[in-house]
């Protein structure tokens, strides 16, 4: 399961790996910003469709971890309205040696954010709006 | 003695390949169910048919949807559907609209 409702808590992600072999542990928290292209935000509403959205961080998750085998992943998106200063997002990568459980990190949330079917929803003083949909 | 029991068949997907006709449930997301104000729904198509088929269905019924001529990516049983793929009875159609978790 890697969706859960509300905001993410790090310790919680960063628990699911407890390695004696590693010697480095990268964290990427994604989180909910005051401001998006000048305008002022004040939440997030994240939807996903989920049993989707399951597998396709399944499959980046696998992809990861089969390009750095040394590394082990655990990674958590919240659903939902998520506040400023909350994480909407928690990947942890740990490895024997660091510079792995960096790029394992990078590539793990960008390869997210391409693929998996997660929507935000902004929410501010100027009203609510989807993030990314261009109106043609 | 005539016998129409073929009306209340037990297999309605049966019947509707009978006439060449299939079920698919459609399902939308985010920006485009606010604008239909429809999360799911069922569309008959023509067999052979695919997503750009049930887009133009869809966007024969809800007039919100009009103005968007390209179907948006879709996804058919939780697969990203490649271009030209083909929908069969009781798929689940997803449309998917610009992705933007993280």
């Amino acid at each position: 399961m890697y969706l859960t409702e509300g905001k993410v808590d790090v310790e919680i992600v960063t628990g699911r790996l407890a390695r004696e072999i590693d010697g480095a542990l990268v964290v990427f928290a994604g989180m909910v910003r005051n401001h998006h292209r000048g305008r002022e935000v004040e939440s997030i509403l994240y939807e996903a469709y989920e049993s989707m959205a399951e597998k396709e961080i399944g499959r980046v998750v696998a992809g990861v971890e089969h390009e750095w085998p040394e590394v082990s992943v655990a990674v958590c998106h919240g659903l939902g309205r998520i506040f400023v200063g909350e994480c909407s997002i928690v990947i942890a990568c740990s490895s024997p040696h660091r510079a792995q459980a960096f790029d394992a990190c990078r590539a793990m949330i960008d390869r997210i954010k391409e693929t998996v079917p997660i929507w935000k929803k902004e929410r501010g003083p100027g009203g609510e709006e989807w993030v990314g949909w261009q109106w043609t | 003695m005539v016998s129409f029991a073929w009306i209340n068949s037990p297999d309605p997907a049966s019947d509707r390949a009978r006439i060449g006709l299939m079920k698919v449930r459609v399902l939308l997301f985010a920006v485009l169910r606010d604008l239909t104000g429809v999360e799911s729904l069922e569309v008959e198509l023509a067999e052979g048919a695919g997503p750009a088929d049930a887009w133009r269905e869809l966007r024969s019924r809800h007039a919100t949807l009009a103005p968007f001529q390209e179907p948006p990516l879709a996804a058919v049983n939780e697969e990203y559907a490649t271009p030209g793929v083909v929908l069969h009875d009781g798929d689940e159609l997803a449309f998917i609209p610009p992705v933007s978790g993280g």
